[in-house]
């Protein structure tokens, strides 16, 4: 699992209370919560960029609706090596 | 965790909006990144939330609350069945109140407890929609339980959700049907002792000792697995509603972090530990139930039932030289009970029912029967009927001074008072209505029974108003009235009103726009 990265995940920092429940649940650990609060006063979820395989968890556990986007990797190949490389950084 | 910095608002806004850039970048310019997303807010949810501005983007729900999980997999099931253009979603008194401002969905939001009696009348209206129920456990265990027992023991086909978090949450924490055995509560501040309130109510189980359910099964928002068995269960029990295949009831355990004291992930451990052994999770009902078809239609008129055949064809016979010209009356028969004051509405809505007409009948009897006066109100319409309630009667029957000077208010303007009286009294005034005085009991008593007093008023109202052919009247009292000399006297009291309605009143008769008289 470690270093195969299959997806990633965006959270939405309005829309994140902080629960922390898809920290808790993610498989590969690779949710944290951001150390800065957001104006309703919690401690956002984030991505820490790296070992995502796009399974989903986080999703479903999430209370909010809108506040995790579970997105996979489509095609490998060039895309998949660009995202290697480190690109999605950028997106995040 | 140490908080290294604030973001301000200013700040998040920016970064919200790079992230909701990235968002939808990544979703439209899947080959250049190579990423697609498969997870994501699901349409059935609005864009925007209708709450205060600031909190459009998110639930009004706490953190880590399990309404929201649920909330998602309906929202999920909806829109992979394809349902979301045909659900009517019911939304209860609780937590969850709001569900309207999440849902893209058709919306109620009922009284406390009674989401299962509503989500029935709107399933048997709206057949081909897909109706929710759903509901915490303060809702349907406590205050609605006789709700869901008899909507599950009709097996309406409707799909409920329960959502036992055993508490109170929205009112503060008191103790709920379904509050384990120790757990605290405000009202059971040292524990739920069963010896004093009870064991928690199994509403799962219960509901499965009914015959007609055909799907009832309870999950857990405890963990992973439990979250993602719920998701196939809710999309399960949706499925048997759009097949048609009966009632389902889905127990969801659902955390309460901030009544139970707490973090979201103790929560959601304390469901898996605590809940689930009073709780078992558990298919208690799957099967399609043996519902016996009768032979009767399900659809009856009221006629059908009585063996009344509307004839039709009075309409185009002339019983009398009058032409029908009025497109609906409202009459208010008011008086002491025993004056046959129901009996005359009824007699009126049967008199209605044979010439083809929409009727009404409501009687309203109040403590008032015992020792003062009974009244009910009557539509007679050629189209149908809204309310059986009268508010402003186009007639009034006051068959006492009481009722005449109680009810005379409400008369509408340009109407018409039927008083039983020689003459009205001298205090009294209606502005806007037409008072006539009928010594109905006077004229009933020579004809050898007071009783038929109100088959006089009746004969005066028939003529007054026109409303309703005499012909028709007699037919009806024919059937009606089993003893010879009884049915003598009415056939000659209905006369003796119509006639004294011709000798002394029909002058000077108040015109109404629609024409009635």
């Amino acid at each position: 699992m470690a270093g195969q990265m299959r997806g990633k995940v965006t959270v939405d920092v309005k829309e994140c209370k902080g629960c922390g429940l898809c920290v808790e649940s993610c498989p590969p650990k690779c949710l944290e919560l951001m150390p800065e609060l957001n104006p309703y006063g919690a401690h956002p979820a984030r991505y820490t960029g790296q070992d995502c395989t796009a399974c989903g968890i986080c999703f479903y556990c999430c209370p909010e609706p809108g506040a995790i986007t579970v997105y996979r990797i489509k095609a490998k190949g060039k895309a998949f090596a660009a995202v290697q490389g480190g690109e999605h950084a950028a997106a995040l | 965790m140490e908080v290294e910095s604030v973001i301000g608002v200013d700040g998040l806004e920016a970064k919200s909006e790079v992230t909701a850039e990235a968002q939808s970048k990544a979703s439209l310019e899947v080959s250049k990144d190579g990423y697609e997303p498969i997870h994501s807010k699901s349409p059935v949810f609005f864009d925007l939330y209708q709450r205060k501005s600031e909190l459009k983007h998110q639930t009004h729900y706490c953190p880590g609350c399990g309404h929201g999980v649920v909330h998602k997999l309906i929202a999920e099931a909806l829109q992979e069945l394809g349902l979301q253009d045909s659900t009517i979603f019911v939304s209860p008194v609780g937590c969850s109140v709001f569900a309207y401002y999440y849902f893209d969905v058709g919306n109620v939001q009922v009284a406390h407890g009674r989401a299962p009696a509503s989500a029935t009348a709107i399933k048997r209206s709206c057949p081909e929609k897909i109706v929710i129920s759903y509901q915490g456990d303060g809702d349907l265990a406590a205050i609605g339980t006789a709700e869901i027992v008899h909507a599950a023991n009709r097996g309406e086909k409707i799909t409920v959700f329960f959502v036992n978090n055993g508490i109170y949450g929205m009112t503060g924490g008191q103790m709920a049907p379904t509050t384990l055995v120790g757990q605290k509560s405000t009202t059971s501040p040292w524990g739920r002792r069963p010896a004093n309130e009870g064991f928690p109510l199994h509403m799962a189980e219960l509901l499965a000792t009914l015959e007609a359910p055909a799907y009832i099964e309870r999950v857990a928002l405890s963990d992973n697995k439990n979250i993602m068995k719920a998701r196939r269960v809710i999309r399960k029990a949706l499925e048997i509603q759009r097949d048609d295949a009966g009632f389902s009831f889905v127990e969801i355990l659902s955390p309460c972090p901030t009544i139970w004291g707490k973090n979201p992930v103790e929560a959601r451990r304390w469901v898996l530990e605590k809940m689930t052994p009073t709780f078992p999770l558990n298919v208690f009902r799957d099967r399609r139930p043996e519902v016996p078809t009768g032979d009767e239609p399900l659809q009856r008129t009221v006629g059908d039932v009585l063996e009344i055949t509307p004839k039709t064809h009075l309409h185009n016979v002339s019983t009398t030289k009058r032409a029908y010209h009025f497109k609906n009356v409202t009459i208010k028969v008011a008086g002491f009970g025993g004056q046959g004051v129901l009996l005359l509405g009824q007699l009126l809505i049967e008199m209605g029912m044979r010439e083809g007409l929409e009727v009404s009948w409501l009687p309203s009897y109040g403590p008032e029967m015992r020792s003062g006066s009974a009244h009910c109100h009557v539509c007679l319409s050629r189209e149908r009927i809204g309310s059986p309630l009268v508010s402003r009667p186009d007639v009034l029957v006051a068959m006492n001074e009481f009722s005449l000077r109680k009810f005379a208010s409400e008369v509408a303007t340009g109407g018409l008072i039927l008083y039983n009286g020689a003459s009205v009294p001298a205090d009294f005034s209606a502005p806007g209505a037409q008072v006539v005085g009928i010594p109905a009991a006077e004229i009933a008593d020579k004809l050898g029974s007071t009783k038929a007093a109100n088959i006089v008023m009746m004969g005066a109202l028939l003529e007054e108003t026109e409303c309703l052919a005499p012909g028709t009247a007699l037919s009806v009292l024919e059937d009606k009235v089993k003893k010879p000399d009884l049915l003598e006297i009415d056939r000659r009291a209905l006369f003796a009103g119509r006639l004294f309605i011709d000798d002394n009143a029909h002058i000077g008769a108040v015109s109404q726009s629609d024409g009635f008289a």
